[in-house]
């Protein structure tokens, strides 16, 4: 059953997310604006609320390193980290997902230096979506804490296996206050069930090997291929499992959040929280009767080609948001994305790419108005710009 | 209803949507007030934001925070640069920053000052269809929780001014956050603030 209606940051919602699953260990590091997530979880540890071993390391690179450790031996594990701390991770989000270690990690997006910047963008997590990871991304704290009930869910499917990210916007969604509610934590517990892992180092019984050499012939490549496979496969559990909860809670779960697409001739594609300011500047446009839409992935690995496609079919010209870039390539990380689900749907709609909103930069009302009616003046396909600064 | 939703088309009204800008001084307590603002009238039913603007965390220097308060899912997270009310926590401030910028004429803004009415707004250059409430809110703080925190008291003037939340609302808010924190003689301190800035605000 749900709580009352109460105040809470994102951070806060994630951490008792976490505490409502209650991970046999959790290994994690301290970094801005992930900090609170950790700082909550580990007063849940001192207090008696959850089982789970806390592991304190000295780096992210130790934390993801016991993660995986923690996991292998069969049990359930989660961290959280953001940025550098994420950066610092790579080598090892290969080996949690290769291993296929359902790992659930929260990330605190947030730009990557240099110049230095605490700030929320998606420069950090964009920097892992070719790990194998599962990346969900959350508009508000509420959907924060239900992504993450959901990322166990699907971690530790059978048919998955695979270590889940379960994102939200740094200091926009980590920090700011909004009204939440809670499910109560037998609905959880139930939910989310018993992990029951399939070949745990610990069963002594069965002794298995893990993270093993394939370095001769393609043995390799079948390793891989069956990740591919895999995580591609992972969107019906995530359908599924999101549909689950939501029968439960009774808050949406879609792949693709699409807001005015059946009639709209010009949309924006946006991830996480900007997706928000999207839909509230294109609610204004709707009430003087321009026909416009925000399209929204909550899901980006496995990325939801075919929903994008369908949920864009209708549109004239379409604006895709980043709040990262791919320097060097010819649109950023979302852009590309889209463009290319509309190609392999046969979709000839023009798709204009706008950086927006790096290291935590505003993006106001007054920018989003204009990328809209640049789509109606037909300026700017084919192009990448960063929105609101001057070149 | 939480945005995702499929009940997204329908028409929302977000005139109502109600955007507060707070200036003041790191120390004074500024976030807090936000957020209390913002509990207060989540007791309401409304929906609700509150946040500071990050940034170097020192004592002293000039930050803003923001509350938004709907009776709709609030789906927009910038900085707020249109408010419709502006609270000021420390009158210095308005030597080195415009706390009026972006309001519309018909705005309101709380002012913590010993100034009257017409010198504060001779001093923030409002224009006349804007509405200036000032209080004393670091002379009640001073003379009650003992300390210089205007942050409780001038939430107390917000409430008589706005009208947006109820004074009840607030005092009882006001005791859930603090009761964790603080012992019963500071809470009823802060309590008396939120009353006497209440009595005491002037237009």
């Amino acid at each position: 059953m749900s709580s009352e209606a109460f105040s809470a940051t994102g951070n806060q919602m994630v951490a008792d997310a976490f505490r409502q699953a209650d991970p046999d260990v959790m290994a994690a590091y301290p970094i801005t604006p992930q900090t609170t997530i950790v700082e909550n979880y580990a007063k849940f540890v001192a207090n008696g609320q959850v089982h789970t071993e806390f592991v304190t390391v000295e780096s992210e690179h130790s934390a993801m390193s016991a993660c995986i450790g923690a996991s292998a031996a069969g049990g359930r594990v989660a961290t959280a980290t953001s940025s550098q701390g994420l950066a610092l991770m790579w080598e090892e989000l290969h080996i949690a997902a290769g291993m296929r270690c359902p790992i659930v990690m929260a990330n605190a997006n947030r730009a990557i230096s240099a110049p230095i910047n605490i700030h929320g963008d998606h420069s950090d997590i964009m920097g892992t979506r070719d790990t194998g990871w599962i990346i969900l991304f959350a508009e508000t704290a509420q959907e924060a804490y239900d992504n993450s009930i959901i990322a166990f869910k699907v971690a530790e499917d059978p048919r998955v296996l695979l270590p889940v990210m379960t994102t939200l916007d740094g200091f926009v969604t980590t920090h700011a206050m909004d009204r939440c509610v809670l499910e109560d934590d037998q609905t959880v517990a139930k939910f989310i069930g018993q992990y029951h892992p399939l070949y745990p180092l610990l069963d002594t019984d069965h002794p298995v090997a893990q993270g093993m050499f394939a370095n001769l012939g393609n043995s390799f490549m079948k390793a891989k291929l069956q990740v591919r496979r895999t995580i591609e496969g992972s969107l019906d559990v995530i359908k599924e499992a999101g549909q689950s909860w939501s029968d439960i809670c009774g808050r949406p779960f879609d792949i693709v959040d699409s807001w005015g697409t059946e009639d709209a001739d010009y949309l924006i594609v946006a991830l996480g929280s900007m997706a928000g300011n999207a839909r509230h500047t294109a609610r204004m446009l709707r009430a003087e009767g321009k026909k416009v839409g925000v399209v929204r992935p909550r899901v980006f690995r496995p990325f939801p080609a075919k929903e994008i496609a369908q949920a864009c079919s209708h549109a004239k010209r379409i604006a895709v948001f980043d709040r990262s870039d791919s320097l060097g390539a010819q649109f950023a990380p979302l852009g590309a994305e889209v463009a290319t689900s509309l190609y392999n749907e046969g979709l000839s709609i023009p798709v204009s790419n706008y950086v927006v909103g790096l290291g935590g930069a505003d993006v106001t009302i007054d920018e989003i108005k204009s990328v809209y009616s640049d789509l109606a003046d037909g300026t700017g396909s084919g192009t990448i710009s960063y929105l609101g600064i001057q070149e | 209803m939480q945005a995702g939703s499929k009940a997204l088309n329908e028409r929302r009204d977000m005139s109502q949507l109600i955007e507060i800008r707070w200036h003041a001084r790191a120390g004074q307590g500024a976030v807090t007030a936000a957020k209390l603002v913002a509990d207060s009238a989540l007791m309401d039913g409304a929906y609700i934001q509150a946040m500071p603007e990050y940034g170097p965390e020192r004592t002293g220097a000039p930050l803003r925070a923001y509350t938004r308060i709907c009776s709709e899912p609030i789906e927009v997270h910038n900085n707020i640069t249109n408010p419709g009310i502006v609270i000021v926590l420390d009158d210095t401030l308005l030597n080195s920053i415009d706390v009026l910028e972006g309001m519309s004429d018909d705005g309101t803004v709380i002012l913590n000052t010993t100034m009257s009415p017409s010198e504060a707004r001779k001093a923030l250059k409002a224009p006349d269809a804007m509405k200036v409430a000032v209080v004393d809110a670091t002379g009640i703080a001073m003379d009650t929780i003992k300390r210089d925190m205007p942050n409780t008291p001038i939430v107390g003037a917000f409430s008589k001014v706005t009208g947006i939340v109820p004074v009840e609302h607030v005092r009882e808010r006001l005791k859930i956050t603090f009761g964790k924190k603080f012992s019963p003689a500071i809470i009823d301190a802060n309590l008396e603030s939120v009353a006497r800035a209440y009595e005491e605000v002037r237009l």
